[in-house]
């Protein structure tokens, strides 16, 4: 069975993420164990809150070391929410400016909209190619946030495959899910995502392990 | 395409067990809230709403309990309110499967609770329930009331909402306790003036008693609906609301 972390450093609701990843088909873990989190088949990176917060929560567990080394070696990392938002190199809310991971360039800003937070089931404009959206291109996912990444500036040559983008909008255009290489995210929940966000789930987990 | 309209089924909950009465008298039993929530689910809804209307602290814990079992089942946002007044019953509340938790009462005592939840959770966790009455002594003619609307506080409806999401709300429950229980229709002028003066999404309670309640909401600016008996009752699915506002061509899940 396709072994899965829950990474646990005090961020939200984690239960609804490992009760949806075990309906997907995983056998998952809640845990901050380095070694648990490093020897998965896939790591998964909850966030719910303050960028500045999940950081300070994030790094006081050395979470960014492990993030780093997995990517390193290709092994699967994929960030939901805040989780997402920290894969960038830094969050600005507030008018405070946080350093991110810095795995993607750019900056987490606040959505141009006239109701804030961006709160409901809202349609995707999915990758073409895309793996985690296969089956559910049409469906509505969950999102909750007022900030986002809002820009993609990452430059990739060959051999390496092109970011596939998947964009959503609200006040603007911003993007909802990311599959870079082993780096994946989504900006909404697929834990509260119903039937379509279980299917995103399933659709990683079989990426897993190849 | 754009965020679609939330239909939340809102499930009042006391000593583990669904319950309903008219302006929040009278309760009686309307069934096992985890079986409730699952069947929901099932029928399309996008959220749902526990209310912990337990008259004692001592049996808040059931509600936990229902909180778990539901979102182990339950793959939508749930937010749970009654009872919450501090930074630990959110954590509590989060740790049992709750996404969201509302606050009144006791942040009609106490706003820096607010903050605080704000503060540590961020503002998408935090829900301000509002149940609101017409009165001559508000500016706005709404004024906030407790005690499930017998008695008035001096709080007008539409400064305390500005306040709180100041404060750090990330959304409005707005409850009126004139049409609650009358299965009349929402208030819509109430809902309309609430819309106008936040900026935070609005979830627009109290009234429904027929489908076409529900796209006038929508119009009169909420971004969600929430109703309990008539989906209790079996006298509407989550399904007949969503086919009514589609029909209205507003846009659902």
């Amino acid at each position: 069975m396709t072994q899965v972390v829950v990474f646990d450093y005090g961020t939200g609701n984690v239960h609804s993420a490992v009760k949806a990843l075990e309906l997907a088909g995983a056998d998952v873990t809640l845990t901050s164990d380095r070694k648990t989190a490093l020897e998965a088949d896939g790591l998964v990176v909850p966030g719910v809150g303050a960028f500045s917060a999940v950081m300070a929560a994030f790094t006081a567990v050395r979470g960014d070391d492990i993030v780093d080394r997995r990517l390193a070696g290709g092994r699967p990392v994929l960030g939901i929410c805040v989780g997402m938002q920290v894969m960038f190199e830094h969050g600005v809310e507030r008018g405070v400016d946080t350093p991110g991971l810095g795995e993607w360039p750019g900056t987490v800003t606040e959505l141009p909209a006239a109701i804030l937070p961006h709160m409901g089931w809202n349609t995707v404009r999915s990758a073409p190619n895309s793996e985690l959206f296969r089956g559910i291109e049409e469906e509505r996912f969950y999102f909750v946030h007022s900030y986002a990444a809002q820009s993609w500036t990452l430059e990739v040559m060959p051999p390496f495959p092109e970011p596939r983008l998947t964009w959503a909008e609200h006040g603007a255009p911003f993007l909802a899910a990311i599959e870079n290489g082993p780096l994946s995210a989504t900006q909404f929940h697929p834990e509260k995502s119903g039937a379509a966000g279980i299917r995103l789930l399933k659709n990683w987990i079989g990426t897993l392990n190849r | 395409m754009s965020l679609s309209v939330r239909v939340i089924p809102c499930l009042d909950v006391a000593n583990g067990r669904v319950v309903k009465g008219v302006n929040f008298q009278n309760l009686r039993d309307a069934g096992d809230p985890v079986e409730l929530a699952r069947r929901y689910y099932e029928q399309g809804a996008d959220e749902l709403t526990f209310l912990d209307v337990t008259a004692t602290v001592d049996n808040r814990s059931t509600t936990y309990d229902v909180v778990r079992a539901t979102a182990e089942q339950v793959f939508i946002p749930l937010t749970v309110g009654g009872g919450i007044r501090s930074v630990e019953d959110v954590s509590r509340l989060q740790a049992s499967g709750a996404d969201k938790v509302s606050v009144n009462s006791a942040a009609i005592a106490r706003p820096a609770l607010i903050a605080e939840i704000a503060d540590r959770f961020g503002a998408q966790v935090l829900v301000l329930s509002l149940d609101v009455k017409r009165s001559e002594r508000a500016e706005s003619g709404f004024i906030v009331t407790t005690h499930g609307g017998r008695t008035e506080t001096d709080l007008d409806a539409v400064g305390w909402a500005r306040q709180a999401i100041e404060l750090g709300v990330g959304e409005l429950l707005v409850n009126s306790i004139d049409a609650d229980g009358t299965k009349a229709g929402f208030d819509i002028a109430l809902i309309a003036l609430m819309r106008a003066n936040s900026r935070v999404p609005v979830i627009a309670s109290g009234g429904a008693g027929n489908v076409s309640d529900f796209p006038p909401a929508i119009r009169a600016g909420a971004d969600a609906v929430l109703a309990a008996s008539v989906f209790h009752n079996a006298e509407l699915t989550v399904g007949d609301v969503k086919r009514e506002l589609t029909d209205a061509g507003l846009q659902v899940r």
